[in-house]
């Protein structure tokens, strides 16, 4: 039997948020949480969690998985229990620092905020061709590990920094996305973007602490792409 | 029902995938109000899952290629039962099409002429079959859906759609002419209920892959567009045909591409054989997926599967080098770990045959107007709604879809939905405002969960639903098996109606919405299941022991299921190409 404990807040019902203690037969296979989840629910239907393509790429859901951010979906119990915290129990609690709505389901629209803030879209004025913008493989290639991102927020509720400011500092995932911008050579918006970036907030309260990198299910790196924006920052002012 | 707030917009489209993302645009570019309703966040939307790529004619990989060519392998992919007008346009259109993903900022992988890269899939041909392997699949890596559905949001941001994310529509609202003229909506976070009005609905929601207990689909794809068209009387077109993707990983049912096979991969079985070579010598394992998927369960049925059980095959890889499937696969090489503890660099992947694609669904025309048809058999448009993407039956895909094109499909049509609306609206658009009955009515279904008091189990529910389809509607189907099955789908109507829902709760109650997604998995089930039974033939994906042979005479045409006496029709398959004659039947071998 797995002994599972979790996170448990109907705001209708609750007073306040609670840690639930409940067992599974999983019939001694190493589900992912995600399965875990599944069958929890079938038994009791009031657990609420956020859930789609069941592999690693819709980022829905993210949560907190014995003290670690991770996705649900393609984390097996196994690795999950190696995080640490809980010992033989999984633990699971929504991801942190965001405002909790209901069990597992966390309020995202702060993080999405900043993701709007970055202007998330390719900005060219030039008239388009009639094919499409030629792009090098070189060029291209600086946009690996930026577009994969899968807005999970699992990296930018790992971070103290954006724990603190979640208004005002952009985030390790946004940050990320300002970057795969500022890296694509069809983009033609670089000032500007880099102006809109440059205050005391924005990037600079990234203190390189690297909860994102160990969290982020993608394998991405948040903090270099900080460290380029930063560069092209100072660089600019000098 | 003074207490429901209505909520107006010019063109609302449920449904944030693809699809409804590409149509959203370009009604928001023209500045008609324009509002997307999404049961998840967008980006979450199953597009995102797609791999392999977008085929289109672009003349990257090979610079004498026409989108003529691609018209002649859909068609033959569709076993002839593509609409060749829609096909045409589709092939046609693509360019641009694609082209204007790319300068919203698409990132394409590239060729070192700084084009789109391109990969073969299955069904490509050159010069209409006679000049070997295409290459026409534009993708960037393996994860092209996602790279098109962010960019897809994106543009939309920039466009300032407005998003109702998390707000799950239930019904469609029809006034007294039956017109169409909005939905109910959920909002999941509150449990608000609005009439959420307007001129022009699209219903662009996606497949219903859940209905079969193996699936690469995510668990949204319920299916529900399908489900209020039927309610609402709507009848649906070629809902028999199910594409089963031959490469599913085996036991979780999670996709890998086509692209695999495109990039060098093959098949092979317990004694190692490549068999793609018996059942399709020049095409092999890059055949249509109806033939691939067929040969390889005839493998395993045949005795000659891999594994304890025999109970799949392998898709090998290893040979391709670590360096191809790192920089071209890199998603597959992710999910073949993750899922098949198997890494492609060293072992080959468990792979069966899973349930992936809807072909059938709402009949449309090029423009995204749904289609019905009066006493006379005459097509006659449905006032107000509009589908496109994978709820749709525009039709592309006849009975097999090829690789590639159902982003094709969802970029394309998801664009003529907009474009002709846009005109509509500006021609303006005179509809009679529903009723309080008539929103009573879209609300009722609703109103009966909520008030729910005893039943069974959702989750028990589903199951046994997924379960019956897996069993007796698969890769190969029986006349005995299916009545069977449809003896048990009617045992299921009145439970599913009446499953209980014990939580009443109004915020975030996942409970609710997965008790309405039951119903229509249900109705999609249930079309399924009489349409198939009634085709008596073999085409495409449904290929039947009691009647082996493709039967043009009698078949060459779609089904149309009407919901209300659950009655299958004929509908006529399109021959009428606008720039060149069309592509006659013929026997289809790869």
């Amino acid at each position: 039997m797995l002994k599972v404990s979790l996170y448990r807040y109907n705001p209708e019902v609750d007073q306040e948020p609670y840690m639930q203690d409940v067992e599974l037969d999983t019939g001694g296979k190493d589900l992912m949480v995600l399965d875990v989840l599944e069958l929890l629910k079938a038994k009791d239907p009031t657990l609420s969690y956020r859930r789609s393509c069941r592999e690693g790429v819709c980022g829905s859901d993210g949560m907190n998985i014995n003290g670690k951010n991770g996705l649900a979906c393609v984390t097996p119990i196994s690795e999950a229990l190696k995080n640490g915290k809980g010992g033989n129990t999984l633990v699971l609690r929504p991801l942190p620092g965001l405002p909790v709505i209901r069990d597992l389901v966390i309020d995202m629209s702060l993080f999405y905020k900043q993701y709007e803030k970055i202007k998330p879209y390719l900005i060219n004025d030039t008239p388009a061709p009639a094919i499409e913008r030629l792009q090098s493989p070189e060029d291209r290639e600086k946009l690996d590990g930026l577009y994969e991102c899968i807005l999970c927020a699992c990296c930018s509720t790992a971070c103290p920094s954006f724990w603190w400011n979640p208004d005002r500092f952009v985030g390790p995932s946004g940050l990320l996305q300002a970057y795969r911008f500022l890296a694509d050579s069809r983009d033609t918006a670089t000032e500007q973007r880099l102006s809109e970036l440059d205050d005391p907030f924005s990037v600079f309260r990234c203190h390189g602490i690297q909860n994102c990198v160990n969290v982020c299910p993608k394998g991405l790196n948040p903090t270099k792409a900080i460290g380029h924006i930063r560069n092209m920052l100072l660089s600019r002012a000098s | 029902m003074a207490n429901i707030r209505t909520i107006s917009f010019d063109g609302v489209i449920v449904g944030g995938g693809g699809a409804g993302m590409r149509a959203a645009l370009q009604l928001a570019q023209s500045g008609y109000k324009t509002a997307v309703i999404s049961k998840v966040f967008p980006t979450r939307s199953h597009t995102v899952s797609a791999q392999g790529g977008i085929t289109c004619a672009i003349a990257s990989a090979d610079p004498q290629d026409q989108w003529q060519w691609h018209m002649y392998d859909t068609v033959k992919g569709s076993d002839y039962i593509g609409d060749q007008e829609a096909i045409e346009y589709m092939c046609s259109v693509g360019p641009e099409a694609v082209f204007e993903l790319d300068h919203m900022g698409m990132p394409f992988s590239r060729t070192e002429e700084g084009r789109i890269y391109q990969r073969p899939f299955g069904g490509q041909s050159k010069n209409f079959g006679e000049g070997g392997q295409a290459a026409r699949t534009c993708a960037a890596a393996d994860r092209t859906g996602h790279a098109l559905l962010h960019t897809l949001y994106q543009g939309n941001l920039k466009n300032n759609t407005v998003f109702f994310n998390e707000w799950y529509a239930t019904d469609i609202v029809k006034n007294q002419d039956g017109a169409v003229v909005g939905v109910m909506a959920i909002c999941i976070e509150t449990g608000e209920v609005v009439y959420v009005k307007s001129k022009a609905t699209v219903f662009a929601t996606g497949g219903a892959g859940r209905i079969y207990a193996s699936t690469t689909n995510a668990h949204i794809n319920t299916g529900d567009g399908v489900g209020m068209a039927l309610r609402a009387g709507f009848p649906v077109q070629d809902i028999e045909m199910w594409q089963f993707h031959p490469t599913g990983i085996a036991g979780a049912g999670v996709l890998v591409t086509e692209g695999c096979r495109g990039e060098g991969g093959y098949l092979i079985n317990k004694d190692g054989e490549r068999f793609m070579e018996r059942y399709a010598p020049n095409a092999k394992d890059l055949a249509g997926r109806d033939v691939v998927a067929r040969s390889m369960t005839l493998e395993i049925l045949e005795g000659r599967g891999c594994g304890p059980n025999g109970d799949h095959v392998y898709l090998k890889l290893d040979h391709l080098g670590e360096e191809v499937l790192e920089s071209r696969l890199p998603g597959i090489c992710e999910l073949s770990r993750t899922f098949a503890h198997a890494d492609p660099v060293k072992e080959p992947v468990p792979v069966v045959p899973t349930c992936h694609y809807m072909m059938g669904g709402i009949p449309t025309n090029v423009h995204g107007q749904a289609l019905t048809v009066d006493a006379n058999g005459n097509d006659q448009v449905i006032p107000g709604l509009y589908a496109c993407g994978e709820v749709a039956c525009v039709s592309v895909h006849g009975a097999n879809r090829l690789g590639g094109n159902s982003l094709l499909d969802l970029v394309v049509f998801g664009r003529a939905s907009g474009l002709f609306i846009e005109k509509a609206l500006r021609e303006g658009v005179e509809m009679r405002d529903a009723s309080e009955s008539d929103i009573e009515q879209a609300s009722a279904r609703l109103n009966r969960v909520n008030n729910s008091t005893g039943g069974e189990k959702v989750a028990d529910l589903r199951t046994e639903l997924q379960n019956v389809m897996q069993n007796h509607f698969g890769v190969f189907r029986r006349g005995d098996y299916m009545q069977e099955g449809i003896r048990k789908l009617a045992d299921l109507r009145g439970r599913i109606e009446n499953a209980h829902l014990e939580d009443k709760s109004s915020a975030y109650n996942t409970a609710r919405i997965e008790a309405l997604e039951l119903h229509n998995l249900f109705e999609v089930a249930e079309a399924t299941a009489i349409a198939a039974e009634e085709r008596k033939e073999s085409r495409g994906a449904h290929a039947r022991d009691d009647f082996q042979e493709r039967d043009d005479e009698n078949w060459l045409c779609h089904s149309l299921y009407f919901p209300g006496e659950k009655r299958v029709a004929k509908r006529a398959v399109n021959f009428t190409p606008k720039t060149r004659e069309a592509f006659a039947p013929k026997v289809r071998t790869y």
